[in-house]
């Protein structure tokens, strides 16, 4: 068989790569990477190597999901362990060409940890590392380690013998496989993939299609985006063993808009399939003809649910239909179509590489298998892990996580974006998998974690997932359309300090009724994050109804700064910073805030010198200034007095 | 940037939302006429056509400056106070989302959520990604576009 031959070929050209008497460079350069600035120092780094008359072997490689300490620089010289090095700014980049490579000295102070045989001391095992120890990584066991445009470099790690494996079962015995792992689809729900299969692969016709749901768009969602734009071949070796599983002759990769370089690597990933054979006709000698193709999505959240991202495939305005008829009986210019998450689809290749026993060992009762998650908000480390389904969240929010940024409390997790609710403190303990999650109030979602400190204001919270979701409301169902609307409005008031006494007994309705008539899943899900902030955070809402005060000091309209006469040490700083001129003061004298002028942004607050700290930020209350500036020395024995 | 070959496999292909997308990529938006144009060459009704056509917040139907700056205004942007990056581009600028420059070299837009929850606060400018902005860095930003 011709793929042997390849097969044979990559393994032998990795071995070689691994081997390699010279030094090796990997640098992350996904978007994340690039983000923190990876071209520039890659441009560095290539201009220094040059300089030093080093001849290395520099990869581009994806992104192993520390996106808070990139750019990620991975060295790796004859022998030696690889040497993951963090933060590598085109400043550093010079001194450690010099140190590492020439002079051998491995600089421990800026090396994250080693990868690979051997020890090299002074610096951990990146495996041991806090934030990775905990994860499971088998869907991202690709990332960051080969170069996501060489497809051999995938095909050296296991690639595509998934797919082999599959046409030499035949479909009904891969559907056997995909049933037994239990996979269930990651991108929210959690239903069943291979009784999804069953229904479209039973489905009289014969053409059939097969799509990739890559329209992420929950906010605080990127593990697709990271995922693909890292090891693209994964999300397509899943596609092309679905198609064959079920009968399929074209499929989709509908990819939102605003992820460029994915869209690229995958179009590159494409070509290099037809140019392996592993697209056209008669794949691979075996009675299966399939070709895919990447339809770009133009900026609609709505086209990430199926039936609405049909119709955008098909030319029209992303709209969702009712369902039945499901997607399965009738899809795509109504034929049978079967459509799957990216990270679904990862999962397919990988349960027919190793087995569904292998993959059974991974996971909860209910929910086997990983799960990716994007972690963002106020967390220490932001960035992309995988852990075994039924982890507890503490585990990944103060293992993994680092724990709430800048040392404050925790209060609630986001799952699911807008479509989940978020889980406080008291539910710290319980496990992340879809049944748990649900009885929570929130769901699994497609992974997004936003994390909520102290600081966070649950009804402004509230408040931005729903004017997400009634901005992109569709606007076919009246339910959806109107009823976000009106809960948006409410949220509004409330957080403008102008909520009525009834205004949560309103919400509690409208979000059962938005709830239970919608049409599609984003109606059916948009009131999730309200009805979770009223069951943990009640008080928050009702401290803004009834005491006109945001008790984490949030929201605009109901706070207040003031300045302590008693403080204030006449130092003119918040004066002169604060942009609305709202600040009346001279030097020696008690600066006094006019509230009619303030805008509430919070300069004063930042200027005002820690040793005075005069300047306070107060809500549902007020502080006694006097009405004209005094001198410092009246108002300090005016204090004294008192 | 290696030169990418698109293939066309189904002849359902030509459909609204392709055209569209051509026209956009000819004349940098959507004019009315070519709404009118497509309606006719697929002979579908206009509306029909210009539902498409602003149902998309990635298709413009009025002209844009030469970038166009998306700014996510989302949760996780505004947990890492995206308002602020929002007001500092409003200022220097000198314009409100949905607006563009006089000179016509910036039109500014707010987005929700563009995937770079990790980098938040951030910014799509055409197809560059911007995060952690802060006021220094977007004034920096901007000097590289022309």
């Amino acid at each position: 068989m011709i793929f042997d031959k390849i097969r044979k070929q990559a393994i032998a050209e990795w071995a070689t790569l691994q081997q390699s008497q010279q030094p090796r460079i990997l640098l992350g350069t996904a978007t994340c990477g690039r983000a923190a600035g990876a071209m520039s120092t890659l441009e560095i780094m290539n201009q220094e190597l040059a300089r030093h008359n080093i001849d290395a072997i520099v990869t581009q490689v994806g992104c192993i999901g520390l996106c808070y300490i990139e750019p990620l620089v991975d060295i790796v010289k004859p022998n030696r362990p690889r040497i993951c090095y963090s933060s590598v700014t085109p400043k550093i980049i010079p001194q450690l060409i010099e140190d590492y490579l020439i002079k051998d000295n491995p600089r421990p102070d800026l090396a994250l940890g080693t990868i690979g045989d051997g020890t090299i001391e002074g610096i951990p095992r990146l495996l041991d590392l806090p934030m990775l120890k905990p994860q499971v990584r088998i869907v991202l066991r690709n990332c960051g380690h080969i170069n996501p445009e060489d497809i051999k470099q995938y095909i050296a790690n296991d690639g595509y013998i998934g797919f082999i494996k599959a046409i030499n079962m035949g479909p009904e015995r891969v559907l056997g496989e995909i049933k037994k792992s239990e996979l269930r689809g990651r991108g929210g729900a959690g239903f069943p993939t291979g009784q999804k299969w069953e229904f479209c692969r039973r489905s009289p016709g014969k053409e059939k299609y097969i799509i990739c749901n890559a329209d992420e768009g929950d906010p605080g969602a990127f593990m697709n985006r990271a995922l693909l734009e890292s090891d693209p071949h994964s999300v397509l070796e899943g596609m092309l063993i679905g198609a064959y599983t079920i009968g399929a002759t074209h499929g989709y990769i509908y990819c939102r808009a605003e992820y460029p370089l994915a869209i690229e690597r995958l179009s590159i990933a494409l070509n290099q399939m037809r140019e392996y054979g592993l697209l056209g006709d008669n794949i691979l000698g075996a009675n299966f003809s399939f070709d895919m193709e990447i339809k770009e999505g133009a900026g609609a959240f709505i086209c990430g649910e199926e039936t609405a991202l049909m119709a955008s495939i098909e030319g029209k305005r992303g709209m969702p239909r009712p369902r039945p008829p499901f997607p399965a009986v009738s899809g795509l210019w109504g034929k049978p179509t079967n459509i799957n998450n990216a990270e679904t689809w990862a999962n397919v290749a990988l349960i027919l590489q190793k087995g569904s026993e292998w993959y059974d060992g991974f996971g909860s009762q209910t929910s086997k298998g990983t799960k990716t998650f994007a972690l963002v908000g106020k967390i220490e480390r932001t960035g992309l892990i995988e852990v075994p389904l039924g982890i507890h969240l503490r585990d990944i929010i103060y293992e993994i996580g680092g724990g709430i940024a800048d040392g404050k409390q925790y209060k609630a997790v986001q799952t699911g974006g807008p479509s989940g609710g978020c889980l406080p403190a008291s539910l710290l303990d319980s496990p992340v998998d879809y049944d748990s999650l649900v009885k929570a109030g929130s769901m699994m979602g497609s992974g997004g974690m936003v994390i909520a400190d102290e600081d966070t204001c649950m009804v402004d919270f509230a408040r931005f997932f729903l004017s997400f979701s009634q901005a992109e409301s569709c606007g076919k169902c009246v339910p959806c359309r109107i009823g976000t609307h009106q809960m948006f409005a409410i949220l509004e008031r409330i957080t403008r300090g102008e909520g009525k006494l009834r205004d949560i007994e309103q919400l509690e309705q409208l979000s059962q009724l938005v709830k239970t008539t919608s049409l599609c899943g984003l109606g059916q899900t948009a009131p999730n994050p309200v009805q979770t902030t009223l069951r943990y955070f009640r008080d928050e809402y009702e401290a803004h109804i009834n005491k006109k005060k945001c008790p984490s000091l949030v929201c605009t309209r109901l706070i207040n700064y003031y300045i302590l006469p008693g403080k204030c040490a006449g130092c003119m700083l918040c004066l002169r910073d604060c942009p609305a001129k709202a600040i009346v003061g001279g030097r020696r004298l008690v600066h006094i805030i006019s509230q009619e002028k303030c805008t509430k942004c919070g300069a004063c607050l930042d200027v005002c010198p820690e040793r005075f700290g005069a300047v306070v930020k107060v809500s549902g209350e007020k502080v006694i200034v006097p009405s004209k500036p005094i001198p410092v020395a009246t108002s300090k024995a005016l204090k004294n007095k008192g | 940037m290696t030169k990418i070959k698109t293939q066309t496999i189904s002849p359902q292909n030509e459909n609204i939302l392709i055209r569209l997308k051509r026209v956009e990529s000819q004349f940098g938006y959507i004019p009315e006429e070519s709404i009118t144009e497509v309606a006719q060459s697929l002979d579908l009704p206009v509306s029909e056509i210009y539902g498409v056509a602003t149902f998309y917040s990635f298709l413009a139907t009025k002209p844009l400056g030469r970038n166009v700056i998306w700014v996510c205004q989302n949760l996780p942007c505004h947990l890492k106070h995206a308002e602020i990056t929002i007001d500092n581009l409003e200022r220097t600028l000198g314009i409100k989302p949905g607006e563009t420059t006089s000179d016509n070299k910036f039109s500014l837009e707010l987005t929700n959520c563009i995937g770079a929850c990790d980098y938040a606060p951030a910014m799509l400018i055409n197809r560059d990604l911007h995060g952690n902005l802060t006021p220094n860095k977007i004034s920096q930003i901007l000097k590289l576009y022309k």
